[in-house]
């Protein structure tokens, strides 16, 4: 016999198998689900829920595609999120002049309770990256930022309204685009293909016979 | 305690036995006589049971996945709706169906090319399998590689059958297409000269898959998606579309939208319209598991379909040699082929290596399904058996910390689990990952229908019968803003007439004489019970 929990999904209660995540708990008590349910496999942020052990005062807020159930469990959605991101031109903003302070100046709000890192189901350290935007240090918060998968479940408990992943996201673009290294065999790369060098190259593979084009890639050299 | 059964670690202990002495192994790669045997016996393509032979439509007389029929034989949901298309609810020049990174692409440069534009998809912008993208992303611009390399790896890999006017273009676009990510602000992994760090993918010659750790399509669609935004292009969420509309002379003139929440049918014309609806893993094909969206049910292959537009390759799908087979809360997702990129082979029950790991995927696949049916060396895993694949190899070619730097994601989707894969290693099992094949398009990504273009994994000949890994990603930005570009020029040309769905009536009655009724469709989600009995 499958072992089976009781959990109180959206005020409902119902008696699972323990083996479920807190998703497929719903689908097996029988919701259909449109909103909150996305990849199924903890990249795309879409199924952030709030619970609390049945008797607990703890809220606990997590990815329901990633959390198994648990006795007692008393679980709410929160489907979608109001996030409060700014818009800018890519091609116009600069990776300086406290750019990321002056689109999100509620940074500097901080209090320091560390709530979006306690909350953060990737175990990013949110405050951290928080902390590197407001020091303009935008690299740092890129790559402390980079595990994000947008739940914005780090906004939801923030006092200080931050949207933290919106202001991760604007770290990373403005490293990708301004502060990594630039590549050169890259726009070497582009210059060749918009001069058409590879043109007449091409045009004979794709009128080369079958047997010779078999021949070619069956014999080609495989880098090391 | 660990987090596997006892009979695992009987095997794991002798998969630990032989890894010293399998670490510098040099494995032969199979010939060519030896990989059409192994698909012809063991790859599902191959079997006939999962397949029928459609009786209506453009592809009348060609086989598709028995669960794809259903649906392109199916009933439209507008069948028994009374709608009025004189009461138009939105009205632009360019509707882009679907919010991945083929859709969002295509809407940037639609709205590039000064269109009016709207994106409609079915869940959130972004909800796609672009974001579930791990591995990489291949393109040639390093100096031992060329685009006529990438042609070749991608020619063979794909068993001949690519379209080559497609394949050109791909490989062509391919240094562009990451140029333009750059320049959006992608962080592409790279040395602290800028060169890009790439490594192979199954099937490739040279090193030319890129990456952004193993969130490659996650870091592109977030930027995409913010893209988006700050250009202020419309988006409507949970509004997927149900079937395509054309004007009286057969040109493609919108959509109607069923909105999830208001529980509504909405009526948008459109000069152009580009589908860009992705793919089909939830359809289960064979009773597979999946590693792809939840969304991914071929709602734009049904529609374009039922309005004429033929499809190509539809019996050709990509099974991923290695979906997760253990445990039970992450079944058929997926483990991203740079862990074998990187070192991490393919290891039997008894500990032995039986094939090179960088196979191209469906030669992967039906080596594995062989090793674990005909040749009985699998591990019981759940309801099925499966094979090991082994992650602590990767730390010892390439020293302490490289798992958590190159794949950070796997390691936490494991872990949340109780399994540490830079210790222990994983079982796998493949898992319904691609549709190889597709609406077919010309290389301005337009169908037969005049006014529809067609973007990402919605489109077929791009990849012959195989895809190369990491050359998704690359077509989704290829072809997704091919056909932005080329819709935005055509809509300032178009003249539509009046609306109609007379091509759905018309499906019907082919449909009615051919004395087929498949499912409701699009399906546009599925149903999961999880061994619940339904009444």
């Amino acid at each position: 016999m499958e072992e089976m929990v009781t959990v109180y999904l959206l005020g409902k209660k119902y008696s699972v198998p323990a083996t479920l995540t807190i998703m497929d708990a719903m689908e097996y008590a029988g919701f259909k689900l449109v909103r909150g349910c996305g990849c199924r496999s903890g990249f795309c942020g879409a199924c952030a829920v709030i619970y609390r052990l049945k008797g607990s005062t703890e809220l606990k807020v997590v990815l329901s595609c990633q959390t198994k159930v648990e006795e007692g469990m008393c679980v709410g959605k929160i489907d979608s999120f109001p996030l409060n991101k700014r818009t800018f031109n890519i091609e116009e903003i600069k990776a300086s002049d406290n750019i990321v302070g002056q689109l999100y100046p509620e940074i500097f709000s901080c209090i320091g309770c560390n709530a979006c890192t306690k909350g953060c189901p990737q175990g990013l350290n949110v405050m951290q990256y928080i902390a590197y935007a407001q020091r303009g240090e935008y690299e740092k918060a890129a790559h402390a930022s980079f595990d994000c998968v947008g739940c914005n479940i780090c906004a939801s408990r923030c006092p200080a309204q931050i949207s933290h992943s919106a202001v991760g996201l604007l770290c990373r673009r403005l490293t990708g685009k301004y502060i990594a290294p630039k590549c050169e065999h890259l726009a070497q790369r582009v210059a060749e293909i918009e001069n058409g060098d590879y043109v007449t190259l091409l045009e004979k593979l794709k009128n080369m016979p079958l047997d010779e084009i078999k021949d070619l890639y069956n014999k080609r050299e495989i880098e090391k | 305690m660990s987090a596997f059964t006892e009979d695992m670690l009987k095997s794991m202990a002798k998969v630990e036995a032989t890894r010293a002495q399998r670490l510098h192994a040099s494995i032969e790669r199979f010939t060519a006589e030896e990989k059409d045997e192994l698909l012809k016996e063991f790859h599902p393509d191959y079997s006939s049971k999962g397949f029928k032979v459609l009786e209506v439509g453009p592809n009348k007389g060609q086989k598709v996945p028995v669960e794809l029929a259903q649906l392109l034989e199916g009933k439209s949901r507008l069948q028994d709706v009374e709608l009025d298309l004189e009461k138009v609810d939105y009205d632009v020049d360019v509707l882009v169906i679907g919010g991945g990174g083929a859709g969002a692409s295509a809407a940037l440069e639609a709205h590039n090319g000064g269109a009016n534009v709207l994106v409609v998809t079915k869940l959130r912008m972004g909800d796609a399998n672009t974001m579930m993208a791990e591995g990489g992303i291949q393109a040639a611009d390093k100096g031992n590689d060329s685009p006529a390399q990438h042609y070749l790896d991608a020619f063979g890999g794909g068993h001949y059958k690519n379209i080559p006017e497609l394949l050109e273009e791909l490989v062509t676009n391919g240094p562009l297409a990451i140029d333009w990510l750059s320049k959006l602000g992608v962080m592409f992994d790279k040395e602290q000269d800028g060169t890009m760090v790439t490594t192979h993918g199954g099937g490739t010659s040279r090193k030319r898959m890129h990456a952004c750790a193993d969130y490659t399509g996650a870091e592109i669609m977030r930027v995409l998606r913010d893209e988006v935004q700050n250009r202020g292009i419309p988006v409507l969420e949970f509004s997927p579309a149900v079937e395509l509309l054309l004007d009286e002379e057969g040109k493609t003139a919108g959509a109607v939208l069923w909105d999830f929440d208001a529980q509504e049918y909405k009526v948008v014309r459109a000069k152009c319209v580009i589908m860009a609806t992705g793919g089909a893993g939830r359809l289960h094909y064979q009773g597979f598991p999946t590693s792809n969206h939840y969304g991914a049910t071929a709602d734009g292959l049904v529609m374009a379909y039922r309005a004429g537009a033929p499809l190509i390759y539809a019996d050709a799908i990509q099974y991923h040699p290695t979906g997760v087979a253990y445990p039970a809360q992450i079944y058929g997702a997926l483990v991203t082929e740079k862990v074998r990129s990187i070192g991490a082979q393919l290891v039997n029950s008894e500990g032995e290596i039986f094939m090179h790991p960088l196979e191209t995927r469906d030669v992967a696949a039906a080596s594995i399904i062989r090793e674990c049916t005909a040749r009985g060396k699998g591990v019981k895993a759940l309801d099925g058996v499966a094979l090991w694949l082994d992650t602590p190899l990767i730390e010892m070619l390439h020293g302490e910390g490289t798992i958590a730097k190159r794949i950070p994601g796997m390691l936490r989707m494991y872990a949340k689990f109780g399994i540490d894969l830079r210790k222990e290693p994983i079982l796998i099992y493949p898992t319904l990952h691609y549709q190889n094949g597709g609406i077919l398009i010309d290389k301005d990504a337009e169908t037969k229908l005049p006014g529809l273009f067609v973007a990402g994994e919605a489109v077929g000949g791009i990849h012959g019968t195989n895809r190369l890994m990491g050359n998704s990603l690359l077509d989704i930005i290829v072809f997704g803003r091919i056909a932005g570009t080329k819709a935005a020029e055509a809509a300032k040309s178009v003249k539509l007439g009046k609306l109609s769905l007379e091509h759905v009536r018309r499906y019907a009655e082919e449909e009615k004489a051919a004395g087929v009724q498949g499912e409701l469709s699009p399906k546009l989600l599925p149903v999961y019970t999880h061994g619940r009995d339904v009444r």
